[in-house]
This record gives C-alpha cells, structure tokens and sequence, in this order.
C-alpha cells in the first residue's frame, strides 16, 4: 500500500464527484483502479447507482386539480383579451 | 485567446412550443403545467413555511408566466425562465413570511462535516486504515418492471422526505426529476462544488437507509 492509493473511506466520499465526471484523469483512475480490486467500494458503487436509479421511480408531489383547473381558466382568459 | 462568446442555443422544439403558447394553445399550457409544476413545488417548498403557500407560489409562477410570454424572446432556456419567475416569487413570499435566509450559505451548512458512511465501518490503525470492517453487500439487481419493488422505492421515498430542505430539493431535482448539474445550480442559484457537496450527502443518506433496509444495517 502505497499512500497514493484511496482508502475505502476516501472513496466514498468521492463517489458523487466520480460520477459526474469531476476528477481530473490521474484522481479518476485512482478511483478505478481501487474499485477493481475492493469488492467492498465496487459494491457501494452499485448501491449507490442503484439508488440514483430508485430514486427516479419516486413520484413527486403534483399541483391540486382545482389549482391546474383555475390556470387554464386564467390562461383561456388571457387568450380572449 | 479569447474563445468566441457561446451562443444561446435553445433546446429543439423551444421555438415551437414558445410559438405555441403566445398563440394560446391550451394543450401547450397544460402539458408545461404538468411537466414542470412538481418541480416548480419542490424548489418553492424551499423558500416558504408550508406545502399550501408553496401551491399558492407555483400558481403564480404561472400566472407571470401567462403574462409575460409575449415578452418571452427566447434567449435563454424557457424551463430557465420559467424557474426564475418562480424563485423570484418563492424569495418575495418567503422574506414576507420572514423566513428567508441566503439560499447558498444555508446550503452551505447542511452539506458540512457529514461523513458519507458511519466512521466505525472502517478500520481507524494499522495497515488497512480507512479499509471496509464490514463492507457493503451486493444488494440484488432491481426488476425492469416499474412495479416491483415499490417497497424500495417507498423507503427512497421516506429517506428524501426526511432530508434537510436543500439537500431535499437537490437530489428530488436531480435524481428524480433528471435535472442535469447546470439546471439546479442555474434553478436554485448554488456554486458548482455547492451542488455537488449537497447532492453527495442527500445521495449517501438515502443509500444508508436502503442498506438499513436491505441489510438490516442499523444506521
């Protein structure tokens, strides 16, 4: 082990910046090169991936139908004017 | 040397659907309404002190959109334009109720001195300092199908419900939503590293209450 490479507890607090693409190329590679060989950050990789995804099958919070009905209204009413 | 200054390209299909609503074609409005309310909701739950007054602010988000689409010029993305009329609104209301604070320092706050995972999963001596003591499971694939699994998504659910107000909004925009980074940061008005550092903590939050789940992983 030499002190250039991340530590489990490094890496995943770099897993977002890992993500959205913003290490440079030598911190990007440390990355990877740790997670071929650690089974244990491979898997928080995929779990947090895993939760992006889930995350995006939520539904959220929609505007009340009386709410969407009154817009129309009013944007009906702009039409005429 | 001075690169040329970027111009706006709008997104395909703006012009027509910016056509579209300064003519009054109600299906245009409609479809802008639904697609775009929930998040319009979320950034303004932000700004105020309740579910109701947020409502109230999206509403009129709305209507100064009505208002001001004839001036709409195109310059800059409508969904951006959209966004701005509803922070400005969400900010006026907020500061009336006496509730706002800047925006990026409260930001700022929530995302310090969090660790992502509990120290004690890691050794703290020794040669495999910062190493895994109990490493994270392989967690099974998730079914294709929308349904399955909705108990996960229930506990995403209840996880971002539960989240500071930022790093709420944050990961509901980006991850549920699909925002890209520029929309949230452009939407909500938080530096590139903000956006991150709070997407990161809502992110690792949310994964340990699925391990809580998945693993019976106390947290």
């Amino acid at each position: 082990m030499s002190d250039q490479q991340l530590t489990c507890e490094e890496l995943v607090e770099i897993v977002t910046e890992y993500l959205e693409g913003g290490l440079s190329d030598a911190e990007r590679e440390r990355f990877e090169e740790h997670v071929v060989v650690c089974s244990g950050c491979a898997n928080y990789l995929d779990q947090i991936r895993m939760t992006i995804e889930l995350a995006g099958r939520v539904t959220i919070d929609d505007l009340m139908e009386e709410t969407k009905i009154e817009l129309l209204a009013a944007f009906r009413d702009w039409r005429r004017e | 040397m001075d690169a040329p200054e970027a111009r706006y390209a709008p997104p395909p299909g703006q012009a027509a659907i910016v056509e579209a609503l300064k003519r009054g074609d109600e299906r245009t409005f409609s479809g802008l309404v639904a697609e775009f309310s929930p998040s319009m909701l979320r950034v303004a739950r932000t700004y105020v002190s309740s579910r109701a007054v947020a409502e109230e602010v999206v509403q009129e988000a709305w209507l100064g959109v009505i208002s001001g689409i004839g001036r709409f010029e195109g310059r800059s993305a409508l969904k951006t334009w959209i966004f701005r009329i509803l922070a400005n609104i969400a900010k006026t209301r907020g500061e009336r109720e006496g509730r706002s604070v800047p925006f990026s320092s409260v930001g700022g706050r929530e995302g310090e001195g969090e660790a992502a995972v509990d120290p004690d999963r890691f050794l703290d001596a020794g040669r495999w300092a910062g190493h895994w003591t109990s490493a994270p499971s392989r967690w099974p694939e998730l079914p294709e199908e929308q349904l399955v699994g909705r108990e996960k998504v229930g506990v995403v659910e209840a996880a971002i419900a539960a989240l500071p107000e930022v790093q709420r909004t944050v990961i509901t925009l980006r991850d549920v939503e699909g925002w890209s980074s520029e929309e949230v940061r452009n939407a909500l008005d938080l530096s590139e590293t903000n956006q991150r550092v709070l997407l990161h903590r809502a992110r690792s939050k949310v994964r340990k209450s699925l391990e809580g789940y998945l693993d019976g992983v106390q947290t």
